[in-house]
């Protein structure tokens, strides 16, 4: 029996050693270069904790880690709110009454800005939304500086990142629909229930494994986010719109804060395997 | 709900499609309206004619040729390989259910979800040591990895439930274990690997951080990186803006459209991640 698996470790060679030299080590030396200061070039000296302690009293830091929560509002929390609404008003009102084709047009219509690279998302919006030539103001007859006013600006990714989002839930919670059994609706159709009871009552319950999914990578996904605040607004106006992914970022390559960063950079991964655990322990606890 | 309800609701969703898709047609308008078009109708007015000069000259001044070549060559060795990498994995996770499994894919699923920040320095330093800065092939490894990382997660799982009977009786007539894998393994999982492929696809075509990171020369880049770092240039101008935004949508949606019916089977494997 033993030697029946024992063959087996080498099919998991080649990727264990490259596991180790891009992921385990380079996340190792990540955290190494967070207690020392370091400017990239030259030898890192040694500063134990002083990084993690500046770290707390930096505003900037914390301020990155306000819009964080933003944006898993504007990523995760509307998306899976606004998405249910649309999956089951696609699933079981506009299918039934107006075609399945109807319903699967209108979906692939929500899903098209999620097959964007979120950069060609980003260089499109910064387009719709510039000052002086963008197509929003002439829209709506108004002349807001959107990206670049300070009190503006988290708001507006905000919409933007809402616009990307949505299609994902909208997708994946029609899928889920799909496993519902009929009968409980129809059950509750003969008792009188109106569409919004059924909706709170039977599609919410019943696809919760998928919300679950949605609510976890979309969570993970706003902690992370880069691309749409390098391509907008780079972390400005002031501070206005500055996450701790593009903090780490500027700290790494353009102040050559490298041990600063990377300190950033430790505490992000943290909270994000974090946040993976508390997920998956709240799920296991429901199922 | 009948009568003028029901057609309420379906208004309100074709509302709602329209702002989804909007910005979509209103890039395209103006990547075909000629500056002075645009100077004078703005960006609201269908265009006058036909005009390409726009997207030509910028896919000239960017050699956006290049960068889209870049992009497919990145993009189709990190698919291929990080499938033959997941495959590898999973037949020894899946099937050899080897000791320390659970753990190992743990391992796997956390290095997945760690953020790219906190291996991007310590990657950009041993990639300038070692001479592969500024070369696809420090992305393609890089992202090779990071992707079979969740292949391996998702294929040990389907592999799990592969039918023992039929490797069982394969072994009897001889077969070697790799012998088994290339011959039974893999064409009956070969929908799964599809799936898998397309997704490594589009995601290391969609990827940002660390080609942009990586990759700083013009022959070297890909299409997100060249568009993101170009936006606020001095010749970026509207139309200019528009038709490079244009640019940039065509790939991912002609992907879209080629690997829809694929893919809509797949979403649902995709949300895992």
């Amino acid at each position: 029996m033993r030697a029946r698996t024992k063959g087996y470790w080498l099919y998991l060679l080649p990727s264990l050693l490259l596991f180790l030299g891009v992921i385990v080590v380079p996340f190792l030396m990540n955290v190494g270069a967070s207690f020392t200061r370091w400017s990239g070039v030259g030898t890192p000296r040694w500063i134990g904790l002083e990084n993690y302690r500046r770290l707390l009293v930096d505003e900037r830091f914390w301020e990155s880690f306000q819009h964080n929560v933003g944006l898993i509002v504007a990523m995760a929390v509307v998306p899976t709110a606004i998405g249910l609404v649309l999956a089951a008003a696609l699933f079981d009102y506009i299918g039934r009454r107006f075609g399945a084709r109807t319903a699967s047009a209108l979906r692939a219509m929500y899903y098209l800005p999620q097959v964007l690279p979120v950069a060609v998302a980003g260089v499109v919006w910064g387009w719709m939304l510039h000052p002086s030539y963008g197509a929003v103001n002439q829209i709506l007859g108004l002349d807001l500086d959107w990206l670049g006013d300070p009190d503006l600006a988290l708001a507006t990714v905000m919409a933007v990142m809402v616009w990307f989002q949505l299609g994902y839930p909208v997708v994946i919670f029609m899928a889920g629909l799909q496993r519902v059994d009929p009968a409980y609706y129809e059950a509750a159709e003969i008792d009188g229930a109106s569409w919004w009871r059924k909706f709170w009552h039977i599609t919410i319950p019943q696809i919760r494994p998928e919300i679950f999914v949605v609510m976890l990578t979309c969570t993970i996904a706003a902690l992370k986010v880069f691309g749409p605040i390098f391509v907008l607004t780079r972390g400005g106006p002031g501070n206005a719109t500055m996450v701790p992914s593009y903090f780490s970022y500027l700290n790494f390559f353009q102040k050559s804060n490298v041990g600063y960063g990377s300190a950033v950079a430790t505490v992000l991964a943290l909270i994000i395997i974090v946040v993976t655990f508390l997920f998956l322990r709240v799920q296991e606890r429901e199922s | 709900m009948r009568g003028p309800g029901r057609w309420a609701v379906l208004l309100a969703l074709v509302v709602l499609a329209v702002v989804m898709v909007f910005p979509f047609v209103i890039v395209a308008i103006n990547a075909v309206k000629s500056p002075a078009d645009y100077g004078s109708h703005g960006p609201l007015s269908l265009p006058d004619g036909l005009y390409l000069q726009g997207m030509v000259d910028f896919w000239n001044r960017v050699e956006f040729g290049t960068k889209l070549w870049n992009s497919f060559l990145i993009s189709a060795s990190v698919s291929v390989l990080a499938v033959v990498l997941s495959v590898l994995n999973a037949y020894a996770l899946g099937i050899g259910r080897v000791r320390g499994r659970l753990s190992i894919l743990v391992l796997f699923l956390v290095a997945n979800t760690l953020p790219q920040e906190a291996l991007a320095y310590p990657l950009y330093y041993l990639a300038k040591a070692v001479g592969l800065y500024d070369t696809q092939l420090a992305v393609i490894i890089v992202m090779t990895v990071i992707q079979a990382a969740f292949g391996t997660y998702l294929l040990s799982a389907v592999l799990g439930q592969f039918p023992k009977e039929i490797l069982e009786a394969a072994a009897i007539d001889g077969a070697g274990r790799l012998r088994s894998l290339w011959r039974i393994v893999v064409p009956i999982s070969r929908p799964t690997l599809n799936v898998l492929l397309i997704f490594f696809f589009i995601w290391t075509w969609n990827e940002f951080f660390l080609p942009l990171i990586f990759l700083i020369s013009n022959d070297t880049q890909t299409v997100p990186v060249a568009l993101g770092v170009l936006q606020g240039e001095k010749f970026m101008d509207a139309t200019t803006s528009s038709a490079s935004a244009l640019l940039g949508i065509v790939p991912a949606v002609a992907f879209f459209l080629i690997f829809q019916r694929t893919l809509t089977r797949g979403v649902t494997v995709g949300a895992i991640k």
